[in-house]
């Protein structure tokens, strides 16, 4: 008869079940772990204390409770965190009811469905590797409760499922790589599931890029066709910030009438593929300047890239730009107005100095200059942690007082000097730089490489690249941020570049990271069609890509089945092996076993006819007999009788 | 639910007379199951999900699981394959009683089965692991309903190890039977005289083991037990000792004297007096339309008896 699941079947459930949810804790509000936690835990004690099962008046305020909690919590019963934090609550709900192999079998199902939720918030490497624990688990349960009439014991029924999913795996191999990759999404996707990413703004204020740089996460990574430029070249165009209201820097509107900025390019391209990490705002990240744009991305006014849609997901251009260029040779009246607005009134100081230079005679060049020696020469100090500037005049704050600042302050109060002095200039935000990855080679680039710079607009050369950073600090501009600051400054461990073997663990880390990013998460159509065309030789179609997954899936089914199903050919064990190799050596001399003869009574004929080796003969039926037909087959034992039979000889 | 005509009985059925029935390729079938249709669309929501949330570790646990379906129906399939089954005799019970058939399931391809059924149809199943190249025992229970010969019909063996996904079935049939006895009447008719009988015709309540009252010559059937085997080891000669209980006249059970509207009712009552002379150890005889067995006690005799009536021919 037919038994129910019992408690070592219930164990494997809350162990699968719990390895699941392990998954998810770092993203539920705590009391929901707390909450499905619990739930196993009573639901183990029902089963061993031998108390009754929670009925339906105590399960429906429960589960109206959770809903309620959720829909508090997440503010709606949809979206991705709060209908993944349901679905966990119900299942655990559910096990309060679970009594019959059905419900274990729904259950291992709804847990399989559970774990795909998971990657819609981590996908990363070590979430792939500790899938297959959750899996193993999961199918072990199902095993157990298929087999309900007696015990498997833990090991069978881990090694079982182990089995299953190892020969599942050429399958799911095949299929993932040539399954077609319909490009998502089929309906629309949660909008909450966005809010945590983090990176540029298209604001700038004192503070905004210092606060950047404590994190180490990774903004993007490069790689390069060629050799990797050196750091100085490596400025990477993010938003171009135009309109200052004596606090902030801000984009201009997008409603300006003004035509986009001519480019004429000096040199050859440089050619890169960036992996840029989602951050939810629309602007890809491209070297100074872009010549060709990524589909689906558009070139700002200032030849600033941006994409479509915001970048929510992984995403890989293809990115050409030019190091040497002339942007802009020729400026309009409106350009020019809004590259010299400065708010009236406040900062006299610094509005005194911009007058002095102008009127030095020195043209808008020599301005530039006088501006960068000042930087040089007066004791500015370059940090991440400056004092705030609070007063009504924070340039003149900054510049005379406290000349304390990171680049959002050198930045700004330099275009704020330029465009006092009559130079328009404006302050472009972005990146710099980027810690090169040699295994691998690439070019690594944190949110603490995140950088603001300023362009001023000369006669005949356009707008120009001006990096005071560079003049106060310029190791960070050729080596990047943890060498621009005193080692006491609050720098995220990755971003610094001293501690050498851990550095070194660290890059073949990224690397392997890079590779997952790129192979198994950034595996789409285009990538798909690539790796295949190249291994078919020429372009393929639908037509040949269904055929091939159609074939290949079979083919490994096949061979499968044929190991699987193939009889078994009768094994003989090694000690009758051993004995037969003696009686064949015997054999040679004449001397052959009847098939009615026992192996002692054979041995003593044996021994009449090889007086010689007579004493061998005995040892080593003697040693038969004890190992075959007493439990005495330990492998010494058998290793000690091999060498007997070997070092036997009949002459 | 639809009640599908049964199209399961134009399947093959691995048949044998004597020989074990081989459950080779030709008689095993396999359909998924509930859980395995479940399954499929679980696994088809996981991968429209993947598709639309690009999630390419998705895509990585369906096809997973996907090839780990198609190999349960490797292993189901090879769980219940090439297993020889041989089905005993089934000990005859009364009628009304359920006939327990025993089938011995052998395992020749040196691995362990696990979880395999059997089955009559209409029937609770057996389940049992069968060790590699071993041997298991399953006791198949049968309805019985009618007195006479039993044939043992349609054996279904099945599985669905290691994961419930596939169902995995084949058909057995073979040549046994059980003998059925006919069904006892109730408790409460009186054995009428006998012309034969020399005592009461009441049934002796005593157990009838009492004292010894001398020896006689040894009579072919008599029970080893009551044989005196100290006179024989004394070169006496085989003696058989009597006892008090004995010395009572014997009980005939005779067709011809035992009422009843109807021949099976006729039977039932016979078949009731069988029973519970046999359990007083009450010495008994029966006489038949066909057949006359003298009295006697013993299982033998018994059994004898109770076969005579289940089997017993009425025009």
């Amino acid at each position: 008869m037919k038994h129910q699941p019992d408690i070592t079947d219930l164990r494997w459930l809350l162990l699968s079940l719990g390895l699941v949810v392990a998954l998810h804790v770092s993203h539920f509000a705590v009391w929901i772990s707390l909450f499905i936690f619990g739930f196993g835990l009573w639901r183990y004690l029902i089963e061993r204390n031998g108390w009754r099962l929670p009925s339906l008046f105590v399960l429906i305020p429960l589960t109206v409770l959770g809903g309620l909690g959720v829909l508090v919590t997440y503010k709606g019963l949809f979206g991705r965190d709060a209908s993944v934090a349901l679905l966990a609550l119900m299942l655990s709900l559910k096990l309060m009811e679970t009594r019959t192999q059905r419900d274990y079998v729904l259950l291992v199902f709804s847990g399989y469905f559970l774990t795909i939720t998971a990657f819609l918030f981590n996908q990363s490497l070590l979430v792939g590797a500790y899938l297959i624990l959750p899996l193993v688990c999961l199918t072990a349960t199902l095993i157990g409760v298929s087999h309900l009439n007696g015990k498997l014991g833990w090991r069978f029924q881990t090694k079982l499922a182990a089995g299953l999913l190892a020969q599942a795996t050429p399958i799911m191999l095949a299929l993932f790589l040539l399954f077609p990759r319909v490009p998502g999404p089929l309906w629309g996707v949660p909008q909450d599931a966005y809010s945590g990413m983090s990176g540029l703004s298209d604001t700038m204020e004192p503070g905004n890029i210092s606060q950047l740089s404590l994190s180490g996460a990774i903004a993007f990574r490069a790689e390069f066709k060629g050799e990797i430029p050196l750091g100085s070249q490596l400025y990477w165009r993010g938003p171009v910030l135009w309109h200052y209201d004596g606090r902030a820097w801000r984009m201009s509107s997008p409603n300006l009438n003004i035509p986009r900025e001519s480019l004429q390019l000096k040199g050859e391209p440089t050619l890169y593929a960036v992996t840029l990490e989602p951050h939810n705002r629309n602007w890809l990240l491209m070297l100074d300047m872009p010549t060709a744009t990524p589909p689906q991305a558009s070139l700002t006014r200032e030849l600033q890239v941006v994409s479509q849609r915001p970048v929510r997901t992984r995403m890989r251009y293809e990115g050409s730009s030019s190091l040497g260029y002339v942007l802009g040779e020729n400026i309009s009246e409106r350009e020019r107005e809004l590259a010299l607005q400065i708010p009236d009134g406040g900062n006299p100081r610094s509005n005194a100095l911009a007058r002095k230079w102008a009127e030095g005679g020195q043209g808008p060049a020599g301005i530039v200059q006088a501006a960068l020696s000042m930087y040089r020469q007066q004791p500015f100090v370059y940090t991440l942690s400056p004092p705030l500037l609070t007063g009504a005049d924070p340039m003149d704050d900054f510049l005379f007082n406290t000349r304390r600042g990171f680049c959002e302050h050198y930045a700004g109060s330099f275009v704020y000097l330029m465009r006092a002095a009559g130079v328009p200039a404006r302050v472009v935000t972005g990146y710099q730089g980027g810690d090169v990855n040699p295994v691998g080679n690439y070019l690594i680039v944190r949110q603490s490489d995140a950088h603001a710079w300023a362009e001023v607009w000369l006669q005949g050369r356009g707008w120009v690249r001006v990096d005071p950073t560079a003049a106060v600090a310029p190791q960070r501009i050729e080596r990047g941020i943890s060498s621009a600051l005193p080692q006491n400054e609050a720098l995220p461990f990755f971003a610094r570049r001293e501690v050498s073997f851990l550095r070194k663990l660290y890059l073949n880390w990224d690397a392997i990271n890079n590779g997952w990013n790129q192979w198994v998460l950034g595996y789409d159509q285009q990538r798909q069609m690539e790796l295949l065309s190249r291994l078919a030789g020429s372009q393929l179609s639908w037509q040949d890509l269904a055929v091939a997954l159609i074939s290949s899936v079979g083919g490994i089914v096949l061979v499968i089945s044929y190991f699987l199903l193939r009889s078994h050919r009768l094994k003989i064990d090694p000690l009758q092996k051993l004995y037969l190799e003696f009686l064949r050596k015997l054999e040679h001399v004449g001397l052959k076993r009847y098939s009615h003869e026992g192996p002692l009574d054979f041995s003593r004929r044996a021994a009449r006819q090889l007086p010689t080796q007579a004493k061998d003969i005995d040892r080593i039926t003697a040693a038969y007999a004890s190992l075959r037909y007493r439990s005495d087959s330990s492998p010494q034992a058998l290793e000690a009788f091999k060498r007997l039979i070997r070092t036997f000889k009949t002459s | 639910m639809l009640k599908l005509p049964d199209w399961k009985q134009w399947l093959r059925t691995a048949r044998s007379n004597n020989a074990p029935a081989v459950l080779s390729r030709r008689h095993i079938y396999i359909l998924p199951t509930r859980y395995g249709v479940l399954y499929a669309v679980v696994l088809i929501a996981m991968l429209v999900g993947s598709i639309n949330y690009t999630l390419s570790l998705g895509f990585v646990l369906t096809f997973l699981l996907a090839g780990m379906g198609s190999m349960a129906m490797l292993h189901t399939w090879r769980n219940l394959a090439h297993l020889s089954i041989t089905l005993h005799r089934a000990e005859p019970v009364f009628a009304g009683e359920h006939a327990i058939f025993e089938i011995v399931v052998n395992e020749t391809s040196q691995r362990p089965r696990y979880a395999v059924a059997a089955k009559f149809e209409g029937h609770e199943a057996s389940y049992a692991d069968i060790p590699a190249s071993g041997q298991a025992l399953l006791k198949l229970a049968l309805r019985t309903h009618k007195r006479g010969w039993l044939k043992s019909g349609r054996i279904t063996c099945f599985t669905e190890f290691p994961l419930s996904l596939f169902h995995v079935w084949s058909y057995v049939e073979l040549n046994s039977r059980c003998l059925v006895y006919p069904h006892p009447a109730m408790h409460n008719s009186e054995v009428p005289n006998s012309a034969d009988m020399g005592a009461a015709g009441t049934l002796d309540a005593r157990s009838g083991d009492d004292d010894f009252a001398g020896h006689r010559n040894y009579q072919i059937g008599d029970s080893p037990r009551r044989v005196d085997w100290k006179a024989s080891s004394r070169e006496q000669g085989l003696l058989t000792k009597q006892f008090q209980g004995e010395a009572k006249s014997s009980l005939w059970l005779d067709w011809t004297r035992t009422p009843g509207s109807n021949a099976e009712q006729r039977i039932q009552l016979l078949t009731r007096w069988v029973v519970d002379a046999h359990a007083s150890r009450q010495s008994y005889g029966l006489r038949l339309p066909q057949q006359e067995f003298p009295p006697n006690t013993g299982q033998a005799h018994y059994h004898a008896c109770l076969q005579a009536l289940a089997l017993l021919e009425v025009s």
